[in-house]
């Protein structure tokens, strides 16, 4: 039983991991209707950005390389770089794909993938980077002296700052001006466009907001696993958190990615051992599909109805 | 002057429902399978065969099948390479353990294999669709590999998953020469590409461009969804399976699942977006395309730069390249390279005499 605890708790803390991938694609599909692959190329530039900065700045400033400053610093920089790389993107991809169907938007979000990737490792270089948060990923001690459950102190981190995270951009949706701006286009481009609404400027503002998501879910996930390539593949598993949660609902990231990481591990534990293990690879997007054949919307999407 | 069809005249319908209705695209199509089939195989070195044209025309019959299904019938997919994964594994297991399997035979049953488990991916697209059934086809991409590295008989207990194809031989004669490999490739392909010309033209085509444009529409007046949809999928994954098998038996030799990664359903995508979306002769064009750009950009490069950025920056900038040629593609040219063939084609039917 505690071992089931134990692979539970982790499931579900891994699980916030993918929600914060997740939550950026959701941003962008609400806003524009674009489903931004790209989504996971920008987590890897975000925190090789990141990194990177970190890296030159002390030299540049003559700072010490563990001072605060140069982390906030190179956290604004990192942040800054976002901006500009969702603004080029609105102007460069989106603007003249304007009234194209959905799927041509798709194909030129695989397009930018590679795009991102390339100019990342081209400033950057290729080289696996460490990246310290300063914390420790180790067990936390009160609960396991007193349960004899293991409970990482840094995925306990990670979900704080999802959760803090979803607490900001409800905030930012339900109480400000730009937020009823974003939501109005999300609603229906046209009608927002002719109340007066500047479609362009809130699309920059969401592109800029899910550079900030992807920034900040870069640099748990780099914290985690090194900020190297591999992290656009642990991208692509907040593709089945996704279809789960549905595409527009970021209650829905959150919940699906919660059910994805606990049932991925669970299988990975229970099931993996029956057909030879690795099944993490591929059970999310089974799952997902499964799940779709009963509810095509997923669980809290919009319905979709079609009409001739 | 000369490309004009001027004084042909159709009598049947049967003259009028060829594939080239003009005789100048006849006597060119005729020059270019000469120029490909006899010419290209006698005077080329093995460079240019093995590394450039039976790839070339091994990614193009994978992609007329991705086209099929994407192109044609509107369901998004993004497990192409997974399925030639599977046309490959199963021509290998059919030869090794049926004797005296004949090469083509286990083609054709390599394609099958594909197919049935092509439907069986497709099945989800009866109920998802756009975005949903994309990402759905990535289960099938994720699975597929995984099932090959993991279950060892369908690798013959090799340790790693590699396995090295067979010699192939058609009735007692082994094609060995990269010329011999590089004819039957050709023929193949001629022969299925010529097939599908036919199925999209046919009532099936139609069938298919019916659901790709408004599947709820197609089906009240009259289209069987399921049906149409199911088969896009068998075909599609048909032709994947069989380009899969030829990429084993007559390009690389020594095949692993891994092989056969996103990046592969990728660059087939990037194939048929560059080619031309719902165009058989644009599955050509975005092949060798794609398998040339490459070569020319490893060449290209370091001559432009200097050879001091290394290899990293050239592998960097061949991604940007790519990414930035497909964006610029879809806002450019959404119908591709074949749709700048058809308007030159038009543009010269009135040359010299533009009105």
């Amino acid at each position: 039983m505690q071992f089931f605890i134990e692979v539970l708790v982790g499931g579900l803390l891994s699980g916030v991991m993918y929600a914060l991938v997740a939550l950026g694609f959701v941003l962008i599909y609400k806003a524009s209707g674009v489903f931004n692959f790209a989504q996971g190329a920008m987590v890897f530039f975000a925190a090789l950005t990141f990194v990177g900065f970190q890296e030159v700045l002390p030299g540049w400033l003559g700072l010490e390389a563990d001072s605060s400053v140069v982390f906030w610093l190179a956290f604004l920089l990192a942040f800054i770089a976002m901006i500009v790389l969702g603004i080029a993107t609105e102007r460069i991809v989106l603007r003249p794909l304007v009234n194209q169907p959905h799927i041509t938007l798709f194909m030129a979000t695989i397009g930018l993938t590679y795009v991102v990737e390339g100019i990342a490792q081209m400033v950057w270089g290729a080289n696996v980077r460490g990246l310290d948060l300063g914390i420790v990923d180790e067990p936390i001690a009160w609960l396991m002296d007193n349960y004899e459950v293991g409970v990482s102190k840094f995925d306990l981190f990670a979900a704080g700052v999802a959760a803090s995270l979803v607490a900001l951009l409800a905030i930012l949706f339900q109480y400000t001006k730009v937020g009823r701006a974003l939501r109005a286009v999300a609603d229906d481009h046209q009608a927002a466009l002719s109340i007066g609404i500047p479609l362009q400027t809130i699309w920059r503002v969401v592109w800029a907001v899910a550079g900030f998501v992807a920034l900040v879910a870069g640099m748990i996930w780099g914290a985690r696993n090194g900020v190297q390539f591999a992290l656009t593949f642990t991208a692509l598993k907040a593709l089945p958190v996704l279809i789960l949660g549905g595409f527009t609902s970021v209650p829905g990231a959150i919940i699906g990615g919660l059910i994805i990481g606990a049932s991925e591990k669970l299988a990975e534990v229970y099931v993996g051992p029956f057909v030879g293990g690795g099944i993490e690879g591929w059970f999310p997007y089974m799952l997902a599909l499964a799940f779709l054949l009963v509810r095509p919307e997923g669980l809290f999407g919009e319905k979709h109805i079609d009409r001739v | 002057m000369l490309y004009r069809e001027a004084g042909q005249f159709k009598a049947t319908y049967a003259e009028d429902s060829q594939i080239f209705p003009i005789r100048q695209d006849k006597i060119g199509f005729w020059l270019l399978m000469l120029v490909f089939g006899v010419a290209v195989p006698l005077f080329t070195n093995e460079y240019w065969l093995k590394a450039i044209l039976i790839p070339v025309l091994i990614f193009s019959l994978a992609a007329i099948g991705l086209n099929i299904l994407t192109g044609y019938a509107g369901q998004l997919s993004l497990g192409s390479a997974a399925f030639m994964a599977v046309g490959a594994f199963a021509a290998y297991n059919f030869i090794l353990r049926i004797e005296g399997m004949p090469f083509l035979v286990a083609l054709v049953l390599a394609g099958l294999t594909a197919a049935a488990v092509g439907i069986l991916f497709g099945l989800p697209s009866l109920r998802i669709k756009g975005f949903y059934l994309a990402v759905a086809t990535l289960a099938a991409q994720f699975f597929i590999v995984w099932a090959l590295v993991k279950f060892p008989w369908f690798s013959n207990n090799s340790s790693s998953g590699v396995v090295t194809a067979q010699d192939v031989t058609i009735l007692g004669y082994t094609f060995v020469t990269p010329e011999a490999k590089y004819i039957l490739t050709f023929l193949i392909v001629a022969f299925m590409a010529l097939l599908a010309k036919n199925m999209v033209r046919s009532s099936t085509g139609r069938a298919w461009m019916a659901v790709r444009d408004m599947d709820v529409a197609a089906q009240v007046i009259g289209f069987r969804l399921m049906r149409t949809k199911l088969l896009a999928f068998a075909v599609s994954s048909f032709y994947c399976g069989v380009a899969g098998a030829l990429y084993a038996y007559t390009y690389i030799g020594t095949v692993e699942p891994e092989g056969f990664n996103l990046d592969l359903s990728f660059k087939i995508l990037f194939m048929i977006i560059i080619g031309g979306v719902g165009s058989i002769m644009g599955s050509f064009l975005g092949a060798a395309f794609i398998v040339l750009l490459p070569i020319f950009l490893d060449n290209v490069v370091p001559a432009i730069f200097g050879d001091s950025l290394g290899a990293g920056f050239v592998s960097n900038f061949q991604l940007i390249v790519f990414g930035g040629l497909i964006i610029f593609f879809l806002i450019v040219e959404p119908h591709g390279l074949a749709r700048l063939w058809q308007i030159a084609k038009e543009k010269l039917r009135l040359w010299p005499f533009p009105h």
